[in-house]
Parts: structure tokens; C-alpha cells; sequence
């Protein structure tokens, strides 16, 4: 998993409402105080949702992202704005597959982060296998 | 005792070594203070009044002697040969070096032990009853409920970055020595039908808006345990304030709501969050309980304690409990001597706990939320001897639960939030009733002291409570009556203007004379006032 | 007189900004004016200072004195372990504070 950037083809995020609105978009952003809820009859004709994190400690996104995945969701889904090195493990947990980081990441503190733990105590998004389930098989 | 596992160790470094790296990331300017606090908080490091704090975490308040001895160890090594123990089971070194952290992080772990979510907006160390495993009236020992809670929310990925922190208290008696409603959720184990299930009580606290929590789900199977808690959470997560910090709690959310609504909600959610298969078999719940099996203990052990001795028979009498095993005993250790400051402990008197733990109780301590550190198994006819070594190391102030047994916060001498010093006016208070005849004369009496609304020291909770506050840049006490953290949970009111600092130790001794006055025979201060009302203290204060 | 405080980043002790660098002695501080904002920018950036602010003080006949009693105890050391403060073996040093 490496940071996402932008490239020149990609299509553009509509917001929420837009998409609401009978969009025929692909791409939607969804910011931290809307409910990610709202996309989930839709999920099947998304490629992108990219979650805004408008300030690291502002974690509605880490709801938001696991939510989608549980209701399905196989596209891209992309945290965007105050993501920073020490929240993105938390991130891909929660099922975040992309990051588009406002200032951008060293790559070697980004894979060290991603590599720390060797587990995970619980069930997330992300398909790991919690301990319990190791200890018991 | 629970212990690690393989997998258990590996979380454990791993996060050394990720904190490690982030203070070393710190020290070279690669991140800023603003981006590092949030990681040193879940990481136990404040930046407090007069240098870097590190709360370590006990889980549940359970510590063997090897882990006890680290404590002191690590209060000898690192900071001033002094620890203080906290109102949520913790201890507290006041003089760390950011960078020792690391090293201290390290020491910690060799003994199963770490500073992990004892800060930040994430769910933080899980308190419980501090006679789990040992109290005569518990239907079972909370404690693997709240391990299977503490593996469960240790760097959970989707609760790290909450509204605000979050607080879990478990126990698994009437008696409630836990404070559970007072926490954001409150986890009592009951029985029905033959089985053990979890009475959730979400959305207390104390702090700025003290609320006490209401019953949200009346039993939860242990099968539905974490989907229930997750649910909850992630109603949470998504609905609680980020607005107004003062505004960010749970209890805040849950009064907006109303708690049918926040019910309906979470029930809502629980019922998608169940099909996730978050929750282990029973099997892990099975492992875990193991680990907590009562120790061996003798039921045949004579059950007769020599009483010959007057000073020691006193001790008995205010701090010995019943244990649910005949011939043995809880021993409750007073850390608040007259003049000395509550919860606090030399390395040497941390490392004489863990000797008499160690040849005396099975090996285990516990630490209260009222700041007393707790032998759970002990002989009946080892008490004496017990005794006799905590006389000597300062350590058999015989007052549980009398009006000198104060908990009282850091205060000012310690804490950059608080707004007056809290330790000199527990000091003063202990010092005005030293005559322990008087203290037994008023019977049972907590007396919770805050230096700033944060309510760190439970104030609302106290049958007497004091408020630090900070009128025009002096000190200032408010003083509050009728609170209670236990079974019969209260919030206390206050009386009028504020006092300083020795006024309000003539306005408690007003308070308790009133007190003496109006009782009727068996009534402890709380009854009396609850009874009577605040009137007539009122007058008995102002005048 | 305006003061600037903060914490030393590795070790967190207090510090007190002395016109050329920093003291954990109150009695170094010096009247920063006007200019505290733009000292205590270069001084955080640099690391010299964690968490830097700035208070009003008054200088007395025993030197400067914070107008707050939390940076007269954070000058000082807590007031109920005064074998911790800096002025151990002044009895006084308690009343400074109050």
C-alpha cells in the first residue's frame, strides 16, 4: 500500500448532496459529519469514496470507513486530508485502501507503520485475524 | 492472575516500539508538539506542572508482587523515589524525562505491564472492584470480563480518536466499590436464568456536568459482550459532540438524545454488528476466567484472630473486610496517614507491599479508586504479623472509609489543569480530626477532593465534597454534601459561597457537628443529610 | 514585567527564558516586553522549549515573581514536598508562593 496520488484521468468527487441528487457519479466525498449510512444503497455503482479528515483527531472517518465495507463496498476507499503517519495503521484497519495525505508522507515511515503489529486483538475491515480466533483456531 | 501469552508480549512491543520511534521522531523535529501530544497521551505521557507525568496502567487494579516491585523500581530509576497510586486504579510518576520513556515503556513490559490508552480520547484502562475474586457478596470475579474488555479495546482502530476519553468500569456486586455509574459505561455482571450476563449503564461521569449513568440494556449474554460494547461505541463515535470539549462525553450525547432514543440506536447497530462475528467463544472467555481461578486457599484455616493487642484489634476492626473463604481476610492498606498526601507511596513502602503480598496474599495486590492499595487473600491468622510490618513502614493508618481516608486529586502542586491545591487541604482536614475516636464517632464519611471541575477527585461523589476553584487568582473551595460513588449513588449539592483554605476546614467541622446532632442511632452522614436536607447544614455553616 | 515559561523537551523542567537562553531558575527570567511572542516562535521551533507561554510578573527585591500562583508553584516546586522544590533547605520558600 503505497500513498495515493491524484491522477490525471480520475474522476472527480461529488459531494454527498450532489450525489443524493441523482448523480450518475462514480466518485463521492464524504466529510466527517455526514453518515456514511446514506451511500450504502448505492455501494455497487461506486469506484471511490474517499473519506475527508478535516483534523487527525476528528475520528467520525474510522466509522464511516468500516461501515461502508461492512455494507459491502469493494471500491476504493480513500482517506483524505489530515492523515498522518501515526493514524494511517488505524486507517487501513478500518478499511481504508488509500491515502491522500494533505502533507505528504516519508514512504519509510509509512511502511514501518503499516508493518508494526504482527496482530490484532480485535475484528476489524481489514480481514485480519483477531487473536482470539488464533489462539482457538 | 490473568497472564500474557505469546500474542499478548508481541502488542505489548510492538508498542514499545512504536512509541519509541515516535519519540525519537519528537526529539529530531520530524513531528510537532501538536501532532506528538495525542500520541504521548495514549501512551500514559502528560506534560504536566513541573515535568512530563507518566500514568501507568493497572488493569482492573489487580498487580502481583513482581509487578508491584517494578513500580518502585521504576519510581527509584526514574523519577523521586515516589509514586501516586489514582482514582482509576493507576499510578502516577510525577517526574518523568521524555527521554526515559522508552526505557520506562520497556521496563514495564519485561513485567507485563505498560502505560497503554491511560490518556487521549480512547477507551482507557478498564477499571473494577477492588475485592474482585475475594469479596464475600460478588456472584462472580468481574475480571475476566473486564480482560476480555481490555484485549478487545487495546489500539481498537475504530474507537482511538473518540470525542473524548472513555471510561469502563466492571463489577459483579450490589455493593458497588467501583463508582460503575460514574463512568461512560457501567458494567454490572448479574444472573439470569442460571447465567451470567452484563447490565450496561452508559453515560455517567462526573467533571464539568456530573451525570449518573442510566440503565441502558439489563442483560447482555457474555456471547453479545463486545458487539454490545462496539455498539454502543460506534453510536458514539459517530453522534457525540466534537464541537465543544466540554460537550464531548458520552453522558452529554445520551441526556441530548434521552436514553430510549440512544437505546433505540444502539440496538439499531447491534443488531448489524452481531453478524461481524466480533465475538470470541467461549472458549477465550474459558482461558481468560482460568487464569483468575481463586488461589488455594484453606478453608480450614482457624477463622479466630488474637485481638490482645488493642492497636492492632483497631485495625482489624476499620480495615479488615470479609473474604468469601472462612479463616481468611481482604486487608485494606491506608495510604492516607495524618499529614501525609493521599495515594501517595515510597518505593520503599511500594516494594514492603509487594513483600507482604508476596509471602502473605497469594501474590496479589490491588490498588482502589480511593487510593488504598488492597491484600485480597490473606490468613486470618497471618493478620497480625501483616500488621506489625505496616506499623513500622507508616502503613497502618487504621481509617478505611472514615473522614480522614480522603481521596484527594494532585491539585495545584502537581496538575497544570488544576485551579487550587487539593493535598494541603486534605492535609488540614486529616489533621483537624486526628483523634481516630472522633473519626469512629462519625463513622463512615468519604470526603472527595477536587482542585479544579474536572472532578478528578470525585467531589461529587463525596458524602463531603470540596471543589478547588480559582476566584480572582486565589484559592477558593466550594463545598458539596449528599454525593455518593456507591450502590446508593448520588451527586452532591452545593452549600453556598465558597471558603479558603481554612474555612472550609471550620465549615466541615460545622458540617459534622451538625451531623452528630441531628443523627439518629445508626445513621451514617449521608443518611442524615438525605433525611434532614441541606438546611439545616446550611444554617449550621453560614449561620 | 512579562515573563516566558515552558518546559524543556527532553527532560520537561520548567524553564525560564533569560534573555539569551533558558533557566530553571526564576530568578535568570528576564522582561521579555513586547516580544515574548516572537522569542518563544523561534525558541519552539528550534526546540530549545516545549509548550512555551507567556505571564505577567512583578519584580521583587528576591527577583521576579509570576502574578499567578500556578507559575509561582511551577517556579518553585509543590508546596506539600518542599524537600522536592528547588529551595529545599528555605522553610520560607512556601510563603513565596502563597
Amino acid at each position: 500500500m503505497v500513498e495515493h496520488l491524484h491522477s490525471d484521468g480520475e474522476e472527480p468527487c461529488v459531494t454527498l448532496d450532489a450525489f443524493l441528487e441523482q448523480s450518475n457519479a462514480t466518485a463521492v466525498r464524504l466529510e466527517s459529519d455526514e453518515d456514511a449510512r446514506a451511500l450504502i444503497p448505492y455501494l455497487d455503482r461506486l469506484k471511490l469514496i474517499e473519506v475527508a479528515f478535516p483534523k487527525f483527531r476528528d475520528g467520525r472517518g474510522y466509522s464511516s470507513a468500516r461501515i461502508l465495507r461492512e455494507a459491502g463496498f469493494t471500491g476504493e476507499l480513500r482517506a483524505q486530508g489530515d492523515v498522518l503517519v501515526d493514524q494511517i495503521a488505524y486507517m487501513k484497519r478500518c478499511g481504508f485502501d488509500s491515502f491522500a495525505p494533505e502533507k505528504s508522507l516519508n514512504p519509510a515511515d509509512v511502511e514501518a507503520a503499516l508493518t508494526r503489529w504482527p496482530e490484532h486483538y480485535q475484528t476489524a475491515a481489514d480481514g485480519a485475524v483477531p487473536i482470539w480466533k488464533l489462539r482457538h483456531g | 492472575m490473568y497472564k500474557y501469552d505469546e500474542y499478548d508480549h508481541a502488542m505489548v512491543a510492538a508498542r514499545v516500539a512504536e512509541f519509541s520511534d515516535q519519540v525519537k521522531r519528537r526529539l529530531a523535529g520530524e513531528i510537532t508538539e501538536d501532532q506528538f501530544k495525542p500520541l504521548r497521551l495514549m501512551n500514559g505521557l502528560y506534560l504536566q506542572l513541573h515535568a512530563y507525568m507518566l500514568r501507568v496502567a493497572v488493569p482492573y487494579g489487580t498487580l502481583d508482587s513482581r509487578q508491584m516491585r517494578m513500580l518502585a523500581h521504576i519510581a527509584r530509576k526514574y523519577d523521586r523515589d515516589y509514586g501516586h497510586f489514582t482514582t482509576r486504579q493507576n499510578i502516577q510518576y510525577n517526574w518523568i524525562k521524555l527521554e526515559d520513556a522508552p526505557a520506562i515503556l520497556e521496563d514495564l513490559a519485561s513485567v507485563e505491564m505498560h502505560a497503554i490508552q491511560t490518556s487521549g480520547n480512547c477507551i482507557r484502562n478498564i477499571s473494577s472492584d477492588q475485592w474482585a475474586g475475594a469479596a464475600a457478596d460478588e456472584i462472580t470475579d468481574p475480571r475476566p470480563w473486564a480482560e476480555l474488555l481490555r484485549q478487545w479495546s487495546s489500539f481498537h482502530p475504530e474507537f482511538s480518536y473518540l470525542p473524548r476519553k472513555f471510561k469502563i468500569a466492571v463489577i459483579a456486586a450490589d455493593e458497588d466499590r467501583a463508582a460503575m455509574r460514574l463512568h461512560d459505561i457501567g458494567i454490572q455482571i448479574v444472573e439470569k436464568d442460571g447465567q451470567h450476563g452484563a447490565a450496561f449503564y452508559v453515560g455517567g461521569g462526573m467533571g464539568r456536568t456530573p451525570m449518573i449513568a442510566p440503565l441502558i440494556k439489563d442483560f447482555v449474554p457474555l456471547d453479545d459482550l463486545l458487539s454490545y460494547a462496539e455498539a454502543c461505541l460506534r453510536v458514539y463515535n459517530r453522534y457525540g459532540r466534537r464541537d465543544n470539549i466540554y460537550k464531548a462525553r458520552i453522558k452529554i450525547l445520551i441526556h441530548e438524545l434521552g436514553a430510549d432514543e440512544y437505546r433505540r440506536q444502539v440496538e439499531e447497530e447491534f443488531a448489524h454488528v452481531k453478524s461481524l462475528g466480533i465475538d470470541p467463544p467461549k472458549a477465550e472467555f474459558d482461558r481468560i476466567a482460568a487464569q483468575f481461578a481463586m488461589p488455594p486457599l484453606d478453608a480450614l484455616a482457624p477463622d479466630e484472630i488474637d485481638r490482645s493487642d488493642p492497636d492492632f484489634a483497631v485495625w482489624v476492626d476499620q480495615n479488615v473486610a470479609a473474604h468469601k473463604v472462612p479463616g481468611h481476610a481482604i486487608v485494606n492498606i491506608s495510604l492516607k496517614p495524618v499529614g501525609g498526601i493521599p495515594g501517595d507511596a515510597s518505593s520503599a513502602q511500594i516494594d514492603l507491599m509487594a513483600d507482604l503480598a508476596e509471602t502473605y496474599s497469594h501474590d496479589e495486590l490491588r490498588v482502589t479508586h480511593a487510593q488504598n492499595i488492597v491484600l485480597p487473600h490473606v490468613r486470618k491468622a497471618d493478620l497480625y504479623a501483616i500488621w506489625q510490618k505496616l506499623d513500622e513502614a507508616g502503613l497502618a493508618t487504621p481509617n478505611l472509609d472514615l473522614i480522614s481516608d480522603i481521596i484527594a486529586c494532585p491539585g495545584l502542586d502537581y496538575c497544570s489543569l488544576a485551579n487550587a491545591r487539593s493535598i494541603p487541604v486534605a492535609q488540614k482536614i486529616a489533621e483537624r480530626f486526628s483523634d481516630l475516636g472522633r473519626q469512629k464517632e462519625l463513622g463512615e464519611l468519604k470526603l472527595k477532593i477536587s482542585g479544579c471541575i474536572n472532578a478528578c477527585g470525585h467531589h461529587h461523589a463525596g458524602h463531603i465534597g470540596i471543589l478547588g476553584v480559582d476566584r480572582k487568582g486565589t484559592e477558593n473551595y466550594q463545598l458539596l454534601l449528599g454525593g455518593s460513588g456507591a450502590e446508593d449513588v448520588s451527586l452532591g449539592t452545593i452549600t453556598g459561597p465558597g471558603f479558603d483554605e481554612d474555612g472550609i476546614v471550620d465549615a466541615i467541622e460545622r458540617v459534622t457537628d451538625k451531623y452528630l446532632a441531628e443523627r439518629t442511632d445508626s445513621e451514617r452522614f449521608v443518611d442524615t443529610f438525605r433525611r434532614v436536607g441541606m438546611a439545616p447544614f446550611k444554617e449550621a455553616i453560614y449561620g | 514585567m512579562k515573563l516566558l515559561t515552558g518546559n524543556d523537551l527532553k527532560t520537561g523542567f520548567v524553564t525560564w527564558w533569560t534573555g539569551s537562553d533558558w533557566s530553571i531558575h526564576i530568578e535568570d527570567a528576564a522582561d521579555v516586553g513586547e516580544h515574548g511572542e516572537a522569542i518563544l516562535a523561534v525558541e519552539e521551533a528550534a526546540r530549545r522549549v516545549n509548550a512555551p507561554y507567556i505571564i505577567s510578573g512583578e519584580m521583587t527585591a528576591d527577583g521576579p515573581r509570576p502574578a499567578h500562583i500556578k507559575d509561582r508553584i511551577r517556579a518553585l516546586g509543590p508546596t506539600v514536598r518542599p524537600d522536592l522544590t528547588l529551595k529545599p533547605a528555605d522553610p520560607a520558600a512556601g510563603d513565596w508562593v502563597i
